[in-house]
C-alpha cells in the first residue's frame, strides 16, 4: 500500500512539474534571433551590391549559408570582425578586389548638367534621388547610403561621389589635451 | 522639502564623492573690475555658438549693421540668433576656424568695425508685470541668448517648461581655476542678475530659488546677499570649494542631496539650473532690450602682463584680446592659447578665433606655469592602478577601467562603465600619477561612440528606406499585372459578349496556326526527328520572357495575316471558298482571303524573290532562334488544338500557314522590334476601331520607323504597311488571335509540355505527310 502511495505520490509530482515545465516553455519562450536578421544588423546597410548580391539582406543571407564573410567593403575590417565573432570563424582580411578608399561619401548631382533623365532613380537603393522626367535632379544627402549605383547609368556623367566633409559634429577629437600641473 | 530648506538655512549642504583642490589663481585676476574695451578692428561672429543649429542669415556681404541688429533668424526651435556687436559693414561672409578643439572652420560673418557704435532702435520695458511668459519667452529667445556657462544650451528652451519646478538653481559656483567671470560680474552687477532671477521667477514659479556660490568669492557673496535682501524665495547657499562643484548634477547633489540618475535630466526631479551670466543676460534683453552681444571674459595666464576681466564683443579676436591685456609671447614661436579653464578647455589651434557666447576665459599660461601644455604629452606613462582616479571622480566611475577599455575601443564595455556619465571635469587626469590624459581617451570615445550611433541610426534608416521600396517596385509590377489581366480580361468579355462562337473560332483559328507552323517547321528544318527535337529542347528552357517575346511575335504574325505569301496560288485560293465549316471561321477567312487576294495581285513578284532569300538564310543562327520560338509558339497552339476541333484543315489554315513560313526568316532582332511595333498596333487598332484615321497615323508611323531598320527585309516592311488595308473587323481579329496566342504560352506548364511535344511532332509528320 505505502508503496502504491509512493509511486503516485511521485507520479502526481512529476506530472505536476511536468505541465509546469511544458508551461514555462511555452509562456516564456525566447524568440531566438535567426542568424540571417543578426548578421544583416552587423552590415552597414549600404545596399551598394560591392559584395555582388543585392543589398545587405541577400548577402546576409549568402553568409548564412556558407559565403566569404570579407566581401563587404563598406563595413570593412570592423564589420568582418563582427561577422566572424558572431559566426565562430576566423576573421579575414578584406577582398582584395575591393578598393582600399572607404572613406563615407555621399553622391552630389552637378545640376547644371543633368538632363532629367531618371536612369539614376531607378538605381538608387534607397529612394535618396528627388526629381522627374526632364526636371533637373538632385541627392537627399542625408538619404545617401554612398553606394555608388547612381554614378554608372547617368548619360552624362554628372554625378559625382563627394567625401563626407569633416565638421566639428562629426569630428574626432584627435589633439593633445592641457594637462593641469601644480606650480609653486 | 522642507528638510532641505531647513539645512539650507542652517548653511548645512550635502556632498559630492571625490572632487579635487586644484590651484585657484584666481587672484590673478578677481580684484581688479571688468574692463570696457576699446573697439577692435574687425569681428568675427561664427553663425552658431551654442549647441544645436544654425539660423538663417538676414544679411549680405556689403550690408551696413547697426548694433543690435539679428544678423541670423531663427527657423527651428534648436536655434538662437546672432546679433551685430557693434555698428559697421559686412565685408565678407565665409567659412574662417572657430573656437573649437578641432580647428575646423565654420561659417563666420566678419564684420568691419565703424566706431559709430550706433545702436538699432530699442524699446526698454520698464514693467516685466506687464509682459506675458510667452512674451518673454520670445525675447529670450530673439535676443540670441543660450547657456553662458556650460555646453551653451538654448536658454528659451530651458525656461520654456511646464512641469512644476522645485527648485530654480542659479548657478555661481564658478569652480574652474583661474576663472573669475562670473564673480566681478555678481560684484558689479548683482542687481541685473537679482532683475534676472526675478524674471526667471516669473516664468517657472519654482518653490525655491538657490543661489550657489563657492565660499572663494566672499565679495560677490556680500553683494548678491544685499541684492537679494527680502526677497524670502531666494536663498544664497555658500558652499566650499571643490572642484568640480560647478557641474550641474554636483551642484544639485550639494544643495539638494538629490542624485540625478544617470541618462536623466534635472528636470524631472523637478530642478532647474542657470548660470549667472545667463541671468544676467536675461535681465538685459527683457528690461533694456539688449541682445546678447558682449559677455565677461577672464583673460589670464602669467605670460600677461595685465591679466584681467574684460567685456569683449561677441566674434573678438583672440589676439585682440590678448594685445589689449598686455601678451608677452616668452621669445617662443609658439606659446600655447587655452580657451575655458586649465581643466577643461582646450588649446586654440589660431588666435584669431573669435570669443563667443560660451567663452568665459581666455588662459596664456607661462612655461614656468603650464610646462606640460608647450611640451605634448610625453609624459604619459603606464597606469599604475594606485585607484587615485576612482576616488576624485564625481560621478563615481572607475576612470581606470574606463581608460582600459578606451584604449582598446570596446564601446560596449564603456557604456556599462557609463562613460556617457563622464563629466569631462579633469578630476581624474588632474590626480593620476602616471601623467595619463584621461579626459583625452574618453573625448575620443565619446566622440567614436556617438558617431557609431550615428552610424547605426542611419543604417536603421537606409535599411527602412531600402525595404520600402523594395515593396514599392512589387507593388506597381502587381498593379501592372493586375492591370494587363483586367484588360485582357476586358477583351476576352467584349469578344465573348459579341460573338458567343467566338471562343471555338479563337480555339480553331488557334489550332489551325499552330498545325501549319507545326508543317512549317518540319519543312524548314531538317526531316530528322533530331533536328526537331533540339529546338524543342530550347523551347524547354525558356523562361517566361522569352515567351512573352514570342507572344509579341505571334502579334506580329497576326498582323501578317493579311500578307499574302508567293506559295498562294489559286489552288489554295479556291479551297478557301468551299470551306464553310464554321460561319465565324469562314468569316475570318474570307477576309484574310481578300487581304490576301488583293496582295498577291499587287506584290507577287517581290515576294517570289524574297522568299528565295529567306530560305536561304534559314540556316543562320538567328532563324534557328526563331524557329524555336516558333516551335514554343506551335506546342502551345497544339495543345489547344487538342481540345478543339481535329479536322478543321480548313483553307484559313492554310493560309495563316504560309503567312507563317515567312517568319523565320526574320532575324531575331527584327522579331523584336516587329513584335513591339506589331503590339502597339494591335492595341491601338482594338481599342479605337471607330477611329481609323487615328490607326493609319499610327501605323504609318511605325512603319516609317521600321523600314530603314529592315533593308533587305522588305516583306516585313510591306506587311507593315498591309496594315494599314486592314479594316477595323481584321484588326481586331487579328488582336483576338495574338490574344489567344500570347495567352497559350503564358499558361504553358511543364507538364503539359511533354504532351504537346508529342502532339507537335505528330501534326509536323502530319504536315510532312
Ligand atoms: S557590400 Fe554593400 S550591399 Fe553588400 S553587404 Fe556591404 S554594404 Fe551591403
Ligand atoms: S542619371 Fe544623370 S542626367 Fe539622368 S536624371 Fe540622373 S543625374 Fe540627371
Ligand atoms: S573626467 Fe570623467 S572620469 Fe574623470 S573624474 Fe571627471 S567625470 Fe570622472
Ligand atoms: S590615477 Fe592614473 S595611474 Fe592611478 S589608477 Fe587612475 S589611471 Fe591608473
Amino acid at each position: 500500500m505505502t508503496l502504491l502511495i509512493a509511486i503516485l505520490v511521485f507520479g502526481l509530482i512529476a506530472a505536476l512539474f511536468g505541465a509546469l515545465l511544458g508551461y514555462a516553455s511555452i509562456r516564456f519562450k525566447v524568440d531566438a534571433d535567426p542568424i540571417v536578421e543578426q548578421i544583416d544588423a552587423i552590415l552597414p546597410q549600404t545596399q551598394c551590391g560591392q559584395c555582388g548580391y543585392p543589398g545587405c539582406k541577400p548577402y546576409a543571407q549568402a553568409v548564412a549559408d556558407g559565403e566569404a564573410i570579407n566581401k563587404c567593403a563598406p563595413g570593412g575590417e570592423d564589420t568582418i570582425k563582427k561577422i566572424a565573432d558572431l559566426m565562430g570563424v576566423e576573421a579575414e582580411p578584406l577582398d582584395e578586389s575591393h578598393e582600399k578608399d572607404n572613406r563615407p561619401k555621399v553622391a552630389f548631382i552637378i545640376e547644371e548638367d543633368c538632363i532629367g533623365c531618371t536612369k539614376c532613380i531607378q538605381a538608387c537603393p534607397v529612394d535618396a534621388i528627388l526629381g522627374a522626367a526632364k526636371q533637373m535632379h538632385t541627392i537627399i544627402a542625408d538619404e545617401c547610403t554612398g553606394c555608388d549605383l547612381c554614378v554608372a547609368p547617368c548619360p552624362v556623367d554628372c554625378i559625382e561621389m563627394r567625401v563626407v566633409p569633416e565638421t566639428t559634429q562629426n569630428w574626432l577629437w584627435d589633439l593633445n589635451s592641457i594637462p593641469v600641473q601644480q606650480i609653486d | 522639502m522642507e528638510s532641505i530648506i531647513n539645512r539650507i538655512n542652517q548653511q548645512k549642504f550635502w556632498s559630492f564623492h571625490g572632487g579635487v583642490h586644484p590651484p585657484e589663481q584666481k587672484t590673478l585676476t578677481n580684484q581688479k573690475p571688468i574692463k570696457p574695451l576699446s573697439l577692435p578692428e574687425q569681428l568675427i561672429i561664427p553663425l552658431q555658438q551654442h549647441i544645436g543649429r544654425q539660423g538663417d542669415l538676414l544679411v549680405q556681404v556689403g550690408d551696413h549693421v547697426l548694433k543690435g541688429q539679428p544678423l541670423t533668424k531663427s527657423t527651428n526651435p534648436m536655434a538662437v540668433p546672432v546679433h551685430a556687436p557693434t555698428s559697421g559693414t559686412i565685408t565678407a561672409i565665409k567659412h574662417s576656424v572657430i573656437a573649437h578643439p578641432s580647428g575646423l572652420s565654420e561659417l563666420c560673418i566678419f564684420l568691419n568695425v565703424d566706431h559709430q557704435d550706433t545702436w538699432v532702435e530699442r524699446t526698454p520695458c520698464n514693467d516685466v508685470a506687464t509682459l506675458t511668459n510667452q512674451e518673454i519667452v520670445k525675447k529670450i529667445a530673439d535676443a540670441g541668448i543660450s547657456g553662458m556657462g556650460g555646453a551653451g544650451f538654448p536658454t528659451h528652451i530651458k525656461v520654456d517648461t511646464k512641469p512644476d519646478i522645485n527648485f530654480l538653481i542659479i548657478n555661481a559656483a564658478e569652480c574652474e581655476p583661474y576663472i573669475t567671470a562670473d564673480d566681478l560680474l555678481m560684484c558689479e552687477h548683482s542687481e541685473s542678475i537679482v532683475d534676472g532671477i526675478k524674471i526667471l521667477n516669473k516664468l517657472l514659479n519654482p518653490a525655491f530659488i538657490l543661489i550657489g556660490i563657492e565660499d572663494n568669492k566672499p565679495k560677490a557673496i556680500e553683494a548678491l546677499k544685499k541684492a537679494t535682501a527680502g526677497i524670502e524665495k531666494i536663498h544664497v547657499c555658500v558652499v566650499p570649494t571643490e572642484y568640480p562643484a560647478g557641474g550641474e548634477k554636483q551642484l544639485i547633489q550639494i544643495l539638494t542631496g538629490k542624485e540625478i540618475k544617470s541618462g536623466t535630466l534635472p528636470i524631472k526631479e523637478g530642478i532647474i539650473m542657470q548660470n549667472v551670466a545667463t541671468c544676467y543676460a536675461i535681465s538685459e534683453a527683457i528690461l533694456h532690450d539688449t541682445p546678447l552681444i558682449q559677455r565677461v571674459v577672464t583673460v589670464t595666464g602669467q605670460a600677461l602682463e595685465k591679466p584681467q576681466n574684460v567685456w569683449a564683443l561677441l566674434g573678438t579676436p583672440v589676439h585682440y584680446l590678448l594685445s589689449q591685456c598686455g601678451f608677452d609671447n616668452q621669445g617662443m614661436e609658439k606659446t600655447p592659447v587655452i580657451m575655458g579653464g586649465p581643466m577643461m578647455g582646450f588649446s586654440l589651434p589660431t588666435d584669431t578665433v573669435p570669443v563667443i557666447k560660451t567663452t568665459n576665459c581666455i588662459l596664456a599660461p607661462s612655461y614656468k606655469e603650464m610646462p606640460s601644455a608647450f611640451e605634448g604629452n610625453s609624459a604619459e606613462v603606464e597606469c599604475i592602478r594606485c585607484g587615485q582616479c576612482a576616488d576624485v571622480c564625481p560621478t563615481n566611475l572607475l576612470p581606470q577601467e574606463l581608460q582600459w577599455s578606451a584604449k582598446a575601443k570596446d564601446y560596449p564595455q564603456l557604456n556599462k562603465l557609463n562613460l556617457s556619465d563622464c563629466i569631462d571635469c579633469g578630476a581624474c587626469a588632474y590626480v593620476c600619477p602616471s601623467h595619463i590624459p584621461l579626459v583625452q581617451y574618453y573625448r575620443i570615445a565619446k566622440a567614436e561612440i556617438r558617431q557609431q550611433q550615428q552610424q547605426e541610426l542611419k543604417a536603421e534608416k537606409a535599411k527602412a528606406r531600402f525595404e520600402a521600396r523594395k515593396q514599392r517596385l512589387e507593388k506597381e509590377k502587381r498593379a501592372r499585372e493586375l492591370k494587363h489581366k483586367k484588360a485582357a480580361e476586358a477583351r476576352k468579355a467584349a469578344m465573348n459578349k459579341a460573338t458567343p462562337e467566338a471562343t471555338e473560332a479563337k480555339s480553331a483559328v488557334a489550332a489551325a496556326l499552330a498545325r501549319v507552323k507545326a508543317k512549317k517547321a518540319a519543312n524548314q528544318k531538317s526531316p530528322s526527328s533530331s533536328a526537331i527535337s533540339a529546338p524543342v529542347e530550347t523551347t524547354e528552357n525558356q523562361d517566361n520572357k522569352k515567351a512573352q517575346v514570342a507572344a509579341a511575335i505571334a502579334r506580329a504574325k497576326a498582323k501578317k495575316q493579311a500578307k499574302p505569301a508567293p506559295e498562294i496560288d489559286a489552288k489554295e485560293n479556291a479551297k478557301v471558298e468551299p470551306s464553310n465549316t464554321d460561319s465565324k471561321k469562314a468569316k475570318i477567312a474570307a477576309a484574310v482571303a481578300k487581304a490576301k487576294a488583293k496582295k498577291s495581285q499587287e506584290k507577287a513578284p517581290i515576294q517570289g524573290q524574297e522568299q528565295n532569300q529567306e530560305q536561304t538564310d534559314s540556316l543562320s543562327l538567328a532563324d534557328k532562334k526563331a524557329n524555336a520560338i516558333a516551335k514554343a509558339k506551335a506546342k502551345a497552339l497544339a495543345k489547344k488544338q487538342a481540345s478543339s476541333n481535329n479536322d478543321s484543315s480548313t483553307a484559313s489554315d492554310l493560309t495563316i500557314a504560309s503567312t507563317a513560313e515567312s517568319e523565320p526568316a526574320i532575324d531575331e532582332k527584327d522579331a523584336k522590334k516587329a513584335a513591339v511595333i506589331a503590339k502597339a498596333k494591335a492595341k491601338a487598332l482594338a481599342k479605337k476601331n471607330k477611329e481609323s484615321n487615328t490607326d493609319n497615323k499610327v501605323s504609318e508611323k511605325n512603319t516609317v520607323n521600321v523600314e530603314p531598320r529592315k533593308v533587305q527585309n522588305t516583306s516585313e516592311t510591306s506587311t507593315i504597311n498591309d496594315t494599314n488595308n486592314i479594316s477595323d473587323k481584321d484588326a481586331k481579329k487579328a488582336a483576338i488571335i495574338a490574344k489567344a496566342k500570347a495567352k497559350a504560352l503564358a499558361k504553358k506548364k511543364l507538364a503539359t509540355q511533354s504532351v504537346s511535344e508529342e502532339k507537335t511532332m505528330h501534326e509536323q509528320e502530319k504536315g510532312a505527310k
